[in-house]
């Protein structure tokens, strides 16, 4: 098959030998697991459990809000102990709610089922993915039944199976096409049959002979209808577009969808997870992770969703002078804020850190106009003139130069000779953007109400004046009225009071008038009284704060 | 003399012509309202709050437009709200104010729900519609939609509203600007001997 070439690109020290040498282990239980409920691009999960309850493994915990949403399950058997907010691992190093689950060391299973692919609806079969928690591992955790909706009047011609794992140090997508390659083949054919793909490319880079030998045995045995195709290893294949433009020649704009090009992407570990999803009725509740850097012994664990870091690292027996844990790789990875965040759908790879692991980083000098990011950048981006702009804060031009279209791969600081940290400007650029459109939204919303709850106000005015003009006019005819009937019993003796219709008629515009006032008065009465007894409860409030507080 | 007869006649001919596509077009593209006021208007911040001494952002876009009030007065928009008018109108920048107020971290109120005694008054007070409650029921502000003008703490009788600071969460976070601070570091060559 004909390859294609991306522009750019580097080609760090891979550095994946160190943990491909041991086979997957599976991670012991531990006491306590945090499945946070947001694990997905898209709406935030809803707690379907409260605190007490007893839950079984595989047991939904979460459920999906909304359709760009992904149910959370729980990791294992146990009784709910919180639901509340704990740091997740995240460059903010921000808390999020999380279901805490104390363990009760049996890891029962909840009644399994295998799904009826063959009489099911293609909406059936993606809502039946969506509350599996199925989404997409490689690290964009994007909700996997989303991108097996092929838009109307569009043709997937090639689906691709993401099987590149570009950056250095994680090797976890490298073990499972091992060790199960002929789940990774039914998977992929899977997603090709429900997306009525006209050919199914599974893209491995050609440093990873033993997965590519294990998935062509796999696909010669079951006779399925996919492709392995061996990529040469440049990073960041792995990306989608790079994966995409590699295996088709395609070019995906960042404001175009693959699929208006006729292409889809899934990462291996994501078609593998939906298969076992459909075929064992087994949700998204365990992950594979690198553990590598500082470590006794780097291999591939299979990882229950929610496990503590630490927990995780103290089986990879850390060396003492490890200090914190990177997740993801070197090129695209973070640092963990706390070790106590726990492993997340999304969590590839943990490298722990180490003085001397990776040299720290240069100090910070101008830029000298030499243009190596742009040689390197493969989305054809100019790096140097989106770092100046957003060094300037100058957020407008950054969109002409497609600020959007970077993947944060960091080709660009891999290669800056004055040690730019170059991503991390445009990451800044980008929340910067987004907070102004988040804002831009919201003025605009208040604008509306403000608008609205004027144009109300004139309404009610209009309307009241309308309603006195009618009494008036209505008091003024009943007079009239009055005034034609009553004069002539009246006339004879007008020095006389009239006793039988006087006082009727002057007692009725005294209430009238009287009223207001009372009314008036009745209720400075009522508020005086109501600040009285608000000040009363106040002071009740700071005296139980006084005595409370010591 | 036909010639010159000629000129003229081609001369006026163009001119009734070209006016007449003037006056049509004038008709035809003619913009509703003031564009001006809608940019400035799309810049301010919406809060409604009248800490500019306008009954809202629109009248004092309305203001600015006509020259009748500067562009520093608005303290929610802040700093960057008066570069942006400084930019659109080509006027200079200036700080923001003091007299007007001080720019602060967005905010939202919080009724003490303990203490609220149902008295509406900063219902009518609320020129968002964000807060819910009835006659002598309890009050509650909608904090999605409150702009945190401050506008209700003031009619309140029982003093039970007060202004919270909004916490950043996982989908407001922002990405911290990379240190700024840039300077070519001098290092020694060669060893420094001392001069004796």
């Amino acid at each position: 098959m004909k390859l294609f070439s991306f522009k750019g690109g580097v080609k760090p020290n891979p550095n994946k030998s160190v943990s491909t040498a041991l086979p997957i282990a599976q991670a012991p239980l531990v006491g306590r697991y945090i499945v946070p409920l947001h694990q997905s691009v898209g709406g935030t999960p809803r707690p379907i459990v409260s605190v007490g309850d007893y839950v079984l493994k595989g047991q939904r915990i979460g459920e999906a809000d909304g359709w760009v949403s992904a149910a959370v399950h729980a990791p294992t058997s146990g009784t709910v102990v919180e639901i509340g907010p704990h740091i997740i691992p995240h460059p903010s190093g921000l808390p999020t709610d999380c279901v805490v689950i104390e363990a009760d060391g049996r890891d029962t299973w909840i009644e399994r089922t295998p799904f009826d692919i063959d009489h099911a609806s293609p909406d059936a079969i993606r809502e039946y993915l969506r509350d599996m928690g199925i989404v997409g591992m490689g690290g964009a955790v994007f909700p996997s039944h989303v991108k097996l909706a092929v838009p109307k009047g569009k043709h997937i011609e090639q689906l691709i199976i993401n099987g590149a794992e570009c950056e250095p140090f994680i090797s976890c997508d490298d073990r499972l096409m091992r060790e199960q390659a002929e789940e990774v083949i039914l998977g992929s054919a899977l997603f090709g049959q429900l997306v009525h793909a006209g050919q199914v490319l599974i893209g491995v880079e050609d440093n990873k002979p033993e997965a590519i030998a294990a998935l062509k045995a796999a696909q010669e045995k079951l006779d399925a209808p996919v492709a392995v195709i061996t990529v040469p290893t440049i990073y960041p294949t792995g990306g989608a577009k790079e994966l995409i433009r590699v295996l088709t020649g395609k070019e995906v704009p960042g404001s175009k969808r693959a699929t208006d090009f006729g292409v889809q992407v899934f990462n291996v570990a994501t078609v593998q997870s939906a298969w076992r999803a459909i075929t064992y009725g087994e949700p998204l509740i365990s992950r594979i992770v690198t553990i590598s850097g500082a470590v006794g012994e780097s291999r591939n664990w299979s990882v229950p969703i929610g496990m503590p870091i630490a927990d995780l690292v103290a089986l990879a027996q850390p060396k003492p002078e490890s200090d914190g844990v990177i997740m993801g790789g070197p090129m695209m990875g973070f640092k963990v804020s706390t070790n106590a965040a726990p492993v997340i759908k999304s969590t590839n790879s943990l490298i722990v850190n180490a003085p001397g692991l990776f040299p720290p980083k240069p100090q910070e000098l101008p830029c000298i106009r030499c243009g190596a990011c742009a040689t390197a950048c493969p989305q054809e981006l100019q790096p140097f003139e989106l770092y100046w702009w957003s060094r300037a804060n100058k957020f407008e031009p950054l969109e002409k130069y497609k600020l959007f279209d970077c993947i944060e791969c960091g080709c660009c600081d891999y290669v800056c000779p004055s040690h730019i940290p170059l991503v991390n400007y445009f990451r800044f650029s980008k929340s910067e953007i987004q907070a102004a459109q988040r804002e831009k939204q919201l003025a605009d919303a208040a604008r509306d109400r403000f608008e609205f709850r004027e144009a109300r106000a004139e309404r009610e005015k209009r309307e009241k004046a309308e309603r006195l003009a009618k009494a008036n006019a209505a008091r003024q005819a009943a007079e009239a009225a009055a005034a034609a009937s009553t004069p002539t019993p009246a006339k004879p003796d007008e020095g006389v009071p009239d006793l039988s219709s006087h006082p009727n008629q002057a007692s009725t515009p005294i209430a009238v008038d009287n009223h207001p006032v009372l009314d008036a008065s009745a209720k400075q009465a009522a508020i005086a009284a109501a600040v009285e007894r608000a000040r009363l409860k106040r002071e009740q409030h700071a005296d139980k704060a006084g005595s409370t507080a010591p | 003399m036909d010639n010159i007869l000629y000129a003229i006649g081609v001369m006026a001919l163009g001119g009734i012509v070209l006016g007449a596509l003037l006056g049509y077009a004038s008709t035809r593209f003619k913009v509703e309202g003031d564009p001006l006021v809608d940019k400035i208007d799309s810049i301010l911040p919406q809060t409604q709050c009248g800490q500019c001494g306008f009954p809202g952002c629109r009248p004092y876009a309305e203001a600015i437009a006509k020259d009748e009030a500067d562009i520093n007065q608005c303290p929610p928009g802040g700093d960057e709200n008066i570069h942006k008018l400084a930019e659109l109108l080509g006027k200079e920048y200036k700080p923001l104010s003091a007299e007007h107020g001080v720019e602060k971290p967005k905010q939202v109120a919080l009724i003490d729900e303990k203490i609220c005694i149902g008295c509406t008054l900063c219902i009518q007070a609320c020129p968002v519609d964000a807060i819910v409650g009835a006659a002598k029921q309890m009050h509650t502000i909608v904090a999605d939609l409150c702009t945190g003008c401050e506008l209700c703490i003031p009619p309140c009788p029982v003093e039970c509203i007060s202004m919270i600071t909004v916490d950043a969460t996982l989908d407001t976070w922002k990405w911290q600007k990379p240190g700024t601070k840039r300077v070519i570091p001098i290092m020694p060559v060669a060893p420094t001997t001392q001069a004796a």
